[in-house]
């Protein structure tokens, strides 16, 4: 009798892991069929494209469309551009935003629940509700068609949801740490420069990585402030590139696939810490 | 310092009726003095971003609302004048208005519901699944001008892989995803359900927070699955559908980039798709404001659209209150 049992329950675990792994497997290619197009296209011959069967695999791959479309289109120095802002706008934001994320977590200072409240209103601001006096802002300052919009404001803070999600880190951390090196003398900047910042790796790595893809994909803050096409960022450069009337679809893909690789490689490199801050913006919301 | 003491004295939280000398004890010390300090120099650079571009540039947006400004010469003040003519007097707004809801109701909602389904499917204990997790997520990292200039050609009239499946595999003509005023925003929603893998993975949390002893509770009280997941599932992450539901109504809100890069391409300088079928608010508001340098007109779009999303969180948390379940409340 058991025995039945058992086999009717293993027949079931088998139908259930078989329906599981199809279900996987079609939402799979789905989901990867574009990203497969993308490469494989970026390395077909004119032969190749618009035909059918459609080539997945194509032979041989001619990867001179890369260098055709990246000396066409200027890409080396839209990578370096987009490479500077991104670098120096990110520094920026780790700095000012662990900065201010101690000062709420760790430090006690009349007005702090205030100014907190006011940080977490600041969350729910839709961006757009400032795009127009900003740009007079930095219009009056002198600062268009500099990289100076793209990258100063980054050490202001650095962003209301860095801070946020850091000072939610920070005040994971034991507080007899900090508590035992103000016994010890330690000045609150050294403090923060020598036993906050080493702890708070992690954190911190997720804010890189956040900082790294919101300036290498912004697109609309570039398209306001910069004009020289020898200022482009990647993602205006691709733009550029597309409305450029002799561009072949593979060379546009070639691009694409070549501003999307750094993101990519980024993301399986500290994966882990990706995921994570995804998770920690969407659970503590 | 004096002056001072007295002044961060009334922003102190204190218990009911402090006195006053037990409040001034507190910032008196010293210690506590430095420490007070040391916390405004920490947050000095956020507190001066603050002020410079985010409230600064807030109240200026208001001031301009009711002015006319063409950026170079000053402001003109105008009263109500532009909020009258976007709401009265412009078949336009109500165009942007008309095809931005189109695309939030159709991308939001599947989205939510796609979004959850594929996190249950992840959250199988089955061997490989940190695969799949990679590969539904990955979509979500593209950059939105590569992913953009990827579907431009994937949903393209006659050379996309999608047509040409469809004639090829169903003897079906696919419609002119990009060219038809009636196709272009599906093929926007198209484009952004490739990328729910974001609003998946703040799923997968949640559904990963669910403690075990629940579902083993049920199990032993005879409950089947879909029992399970409606009793315990649903009610546990309602919490986290709802912040994935706020979040995408008030990205797709914001929807610009892909009508940009596509107008660019396809229609030339400040066109918004097909016949304006893409014509959406904020890209409404680029138009008025960078094309036409209507930058009063512009600011009252925007104040609109402003006080338009915060009416709409503010229902939505009305509304979550009969159905979102917070642990909290049993407590409570």
């Amino acid at each position: 009798m058991s025995s039945t049992v058992n086999a009717e329950n293993l027949v079931r675990k088998i139908i259930w892991q078989v329906a599981i792994y199809s279900l996987l497997v079609i939402m799979a290619l789905v989901f990867a069929t574009p990203l497969i197009w993308l490469i494989s296209t970026s390395l077909k011959d004119d032969s190749q494209m618009a035909v059918w069967p459609p080539v997945w695999i194509p032979v041989p791959l001619r990867w001179d469309n890369f260098w055709t479309a990246w000396t066409a289109g200027d890409f080396g120095l839209y990578f370096l551009n987009t490479s500077i802002i991104t670098i120096l706008a990110t520094i920026g934001q780790l700095l000012t935003a662990s900065m201010a994320a101690f000062g709420f977590a760790r430090l006690r200072f009349p007005g702090r629940e205030f100014f907190f409240g006011i940080l977490l209103a600041t969350l729910m601001l839709p961006s757009v509700v400032t795009l127009i006096p900003t740009f007079v802002l930095f219009k009056n300052l002198g600062w268009l068609d500099t990289f100076k919009p793209l990258i100063i404001p980054a050490y202001f803070g650095g962003g209301a949801f860095f801070i946020f999600l850091l000072r939610q880190f920070f005040r994971t951390l034991p507080p007899e740490i900090f508590e035992q090196a103000t016994i010890d003398g330690a000045s609150n900047y050294r403090i923060y420069l020598q036993i906050l910042l080493p702890l708070a790796k992690p954190a911190l790595s997720t804010v890189a990585i956040f900082g790294f893809m919101q300036h290498w994909n912004d697109f609309l803050e570039p398209l306001i402030y910069i004009n020289s096409p020898e200022k482009f960022t990647l993602t205006l450069g691709l733009r550029r590139f597309m409305t450029l009337t002799d561009v072949r679809f593979q060379e546009m893909m070639a691009m694409a696939l070549l501003m999307t690789l750094p993101v990519i490689l980024v993301f399986f490199f500290f994966q882990q810490y990706f995921i994570q801050g995804v998770v920690m913006s969407g659970l503590k919301g | 310092m004096n002056t001072t003491d007295k002044n961060t004295l009334k922003l102190l939280p204190t218990g009911p009726v402090p006195s006053n000398r037990r409040a001034r004890n507190i910032w008196s010390s010293r210690v506590r003095r430095n420490e007070a300090l040391d916390g405004y120099i920490f947050i000095l650079p956020w507190l001066l971003g603050l002020l410079i571009f985010v409230l600064g540039p807030f109240v200026a947006g208001l001031y301009y609302s009711f002015t006319e400004y063409d950026g170079l010469t000053p402001p003109q003040w105008v009263g109500l004048q532009n909020y009258q003519r976007v709401l009265f007097d412009d078949p336009q707004f109500w165009l942007a208005v008309y095809n931005t809801v189109w695309y939030v109701g159709a991308s939001v909602l599947p989205g939510v519901v796609f979004g959850l389904l594929l996190a249950l499917l992840l959250n199988q204990k089955v061997r490989g699944i940190t695969i799949f997790r990679t590969l539904f997520y990955m979509p979500s990292i593209v950059p939105a001008v590569a992913s953009v200039a990827l579907f431009i050609y994937i949903l393209h009239d006659r050379f996309g892989l999608l047509n040409e499946t469809l004639f090829q595999v169903f003897k079906v003509i696919g419609p002119n995803w990009l060219t038809s005023p009636n196709w272009s925003k599906p093929a926007l929603v198209l484009w952004s359900l490739w990328g729910i893998g974001s609003g998946m993975i703040i799923y997968l949390a949640g559904l990963q927070g669910v403690p075990e002893v629940l579902y083993e509770a049920a199990a032993l009280d005879g409950a089947g699955s879909l029992r399970r997941f409606w009793s315990i599932t649903l009610p546990m992450i309602s919490p986290t559908i709802f912040f994935v539901l706020i979040l995408g109504i008030i990205g797709s809100f914001q929807i610009f980039t892909p009508v940009f890069l596509l107008g660019g391409s396809n229609y030339g300088q400040a066109a918004a798709g097909p016949m304006d079928s893409l014509l959406f608010w904020v890209v409404y508001i680029y138009n008025q404001g960078f094309f036409y340098f209507r930058m009063g007109y512009a600011s009252a779009l925007s104040w609109l659209l402003f006080v338009i999303l915060m009416l709409l969180t503010l229902i939505q948390f009305r509304l979550a209150r009969r159905w979102v379940y917070y642990e909290d409340d049993v407590t409570r």
